[in-house]
């Protein structure tokens, strides 16, 4: 592959292209104590991004800023702050059709007001790789951690990856390119963390040495042709779909759709490689079972520990990626429990109907306990919700 | 990209389209001095097109593409309307993505293809209707001169949304009824142009397209001092026959009509001195890429 003869080359920053696998599995790494916003400038400075768009919204501005001292520092190609969400990631697109790995970050409003793009993203095949750090949507105003967004863009036709900790966003950013740039997937891919809980607490990552980067995208290898005019400008259609009002029409629009869910489906194998699995299991043969993804992970865990104090067993499932959605691999880790309880944050609980969706007798999933606009989900919320239930006396009154 | 690029192997010469052997055979990429002229006669041009008969848009794609100086290493991005209609006829690389984006598009797109190509030329052009760029878009529009973004930006001004069946516009006529102003437009037509040059554009050219010199000359100039100097802006009268009650054979009447020395599509012209001294060179070089002298 042309990929590939690049690699031991050495870019115009001096750094060793390498392996994808070697950097992500063999490189010596060091261990470091930096906030999300900074791992997310280590991540991209060994990712070869060609193009990077800013706008200012919190909680991402602080990386989206410390993305423009890498193009300074010359590990970016080129680096401009947008007008507004909407036309940042209109530019990302431009970029991409281009040919130029794409880097981007955005958070709750920003999130919304930059929605028209996603779709057209995928249905365009671009693999731009965008960093959302959730936060809450308005009104009221709200800069707070709440994935109220994240259910709002799951259909968009991104593959959604969702990092629990500061080293999942570090590796999620590097093989997240890897896997949306693959031939046979092509598309976005957003990678998110909460807002605060992760871009803006210190946390131990073990990271490579700024002497190796990615391998470069390669444009040639995307199952659409790059509008750079390198390669045969092919018309593509005797006359534009919208013009026929007639089957032809039709089936080309639902059949392009549904290639994009299929390529969806495509990135399991690259992507359970990669990050191994699309959900991490512990003690998932117990009888209660919280199963969530994120911060809430994490204080599930909490909750787990503070529960075996008490001798209640409770496991966990943790769903790395929302889409693609890991249907079967739910189905497998809850078939013996009695109750699934799905911590979130945000007011309406998305994340349990999307299990309620695709497991059997869904009775046995526990909305909650929810909280929304920042509050914290402290571990013991989550004990007092299944101590109630499991004591027959669940009036919990959500959000 | 070159014409080599797309040469069929011998093999598989006869199990090509005719439309890719056409491109191959009679395609003016690469060619000196092409211009208006070559419409008809050469493969990319839109042979065929799928707007209403007589439509001036029609013509006016036709000549905008003729003027390219370099369609071999242009990339064009259109908007949602009447334009994107014609762009699946195209033979050079263009982008439909959203209504109103262009401008955005193509600013990635361009800095993406100065990186990816240091040294070599890779023109970009906008080409997109008065709603996308005016309405919609207009925040984009600005911004992207605002930042110097080297590509020329075409609006087909046609005073009104014509694709979605003639509606009222910002660059409509004040007091002209129509869909969505069913008392006439309460509003001047908006003054784009000026607004173009008051935000850094170095070439802004308001003109029908009845005189296909003239636009040839334009184009040129707005690709060349694009890719040289910084953002340009073409605006084209493209009256839509249809919803202003004229016949298929009017449009070119209608332009001729509007283009008087008092009318509002009197041709005007603004060169930056930046771009003056620019052309001035390029006079002066007597280089093959050089403007056409005759108007």
């Amino acid at each position: 592959m042309e990929a590939n003869s690049v690699i031991g080359t050495v870019n115009k920053k001096g750094q060793k292209i390498v392996d994808p696998e070697y950097l992500f599995f063999e490189a010596p790494r060091q261990q470091y104590f930096m906030t999300g916003s900074e791992v997310v400038r280590e991540a991209i400075r060994r990712a070869s991004v060609d193009i990077s768009v800013a706008y200012p919204i919190t909680p991402q501005s602080e990386a989206a800023a410390m993305v423009g001292d890498l193009y300074v520092e010359g590990y970016v190609g080129d680096y401009f702050r947008g007008e507004s969400e909407f036309a940042v990631m209109s530019q990302c697109a431009g970029a991409s059709f281009g040919g130029a790995r794409v880097f981007t970050t955005t958070s709750g409003p920003g999130t919304l007001r930059a929605y028209e793009n996603f779709p057209m993203w995928a249905g365009s095949r671009l693999p731009i790789l965008i960093n959302v750090m959730v936060r809450g949507i308005n009104s009221p105003l709200n800069i707070q951690p709440d994935t109220l967004e994240l259910g709002m863009i799951l259909d968009t036709g991104m593959l959604i990856w969702h990092a629990e900790t500061a080293q999942e966003l570090f590796d999620y950013l590097l093989k997240g390119y890897i896997v949306a740039e693959e031939p046979d997937v092509h598309l976005p891919i957003a990678v998110v963390i909460d807002g605060f809980f992760v871009s803006h607490t210190k946390d131990m990552v073990m990271i490579p040495s700024a002497d190796l980067a990615l391998t470069p995208y390669n444009p040639y290898r995307s199952p659409v042709p790059c509008m750079d005019m390198e390669v045969p400008p092919v018309r593509m259609m005797r006359d534009p779909f919208v013009m026929k009002s007639n089957y032809i029409s039709y089936a080309t629009h639902a059949s392009w759709q549904q290639e994009i869910r299929a390529a969806i489906e495509r990135s399991r194998k690259h992507t359970i490689r990669l990050i191994g699995g699309l959900i991490e299991e512990e003690n998932s043969d117990a009888d209660i079972l919280i199963v969530s993804s994120g911060t809430a992970v994490a204080q599930g865990r909490e909750a787990i520990r503070l529960l075996a104090e008490e001798g209640i067993r409770v496991g966990i499932v943790k769903v790395k990626t929302l889409r693609p959605f890991p249907h079967e691999e739910i189905r497998q880790a809850t078939k013996n429990a009695k109750l699934i309880f799905v911590p979130e944050f945000n007011v309406v609980g998305w994340m349990a109907r999307e299990i309620k969706a695709v497991i059997p007798d869904n009775h046995r999933v526990i909305e909650g306990p929810h909280v929304a606009g920042g509050m914290t989900l402290p571990p013991e919320v989550i004990v007092e919700e299944i101590k109630k239930v499991l004591a027959g006396k669940k009036e919990v009154v959500h959000g | 990209m070159g014409k080599e690029k797309i040469k069929i192997c011998e093999e598989f010469y006869d199990i090509m389209p005719p439309e890719y052997r056409e491109l191959v055979d009679s395609s003016t990429y690469g060619k000196e001095g092409r211009g208006w002229k070559d419409v008809g006669v050469a493969k990319e041009l839109i042979e065929e097109h799928s707007l209403c008969a007589g439509c001036p848009e029609s013509i006016a794609f036709r000549y905008v593409l003729a003027c390219l100086p370099n369609p071999e290493d242009t990339v064009m991005v259109g908007s949602t309307g009447c334009t994107s209609l014609v762009f699946p006829h195209v033979a050079v690389h263009n982008i439909h993505s959203l209504f109103g984006n262009q401008n955005a598009v193509a600013s990635g797109l361009k800095r993406a293809l100065a990186h990816r190509f240091p040294g070599k030329v890779k023109d970009v052009v906008v080409l997109a209707g008065d709603g996308a760029t005016v309405d919609i878009g207009l925040d984009m529009t600005l911004q992207s001169w605002f930042r110097q973004e080297k590509f020329l930006t075409i609006c087909f001004d046609n005073e009104l949304y014509a694709n979605t069946g003639g509606q009222e516009s910002g660059l409509m006529q004040k007091g002209f009824v129509s869909k969505m102003a069913p008392a006439g437009k309460k509003f001047d037509k908006v003054r784009l142009p000026e607004i173009a040059e008051e935000s850094g554009c170095h070439y802004v050219a308001t003109l029908t397209v009845s005189k296909p010199n003239r636009v040839e000359k334009a184009i040129r100039q707005g690709v060349l001092i694009a890719r040289e100097v910084g953002p340009t802006y073409i605006q084209l009268y493209t009256p839509c026959i249809l919803e202003i009650g004229k016949q298929a054979m009017e449009g070119l009447q209608e332009m001729r009509d509007s283009e008087g020395p008092n009318e509002r599509f009197a041709f005007k012209e603004y060169i930056s001195e930046e771009a003056k001294a620019y052309l001035a060179s390029l006079e002066k070089e007597k280089k093959p890429a050089a403007i056409p002298t005759q108007g």
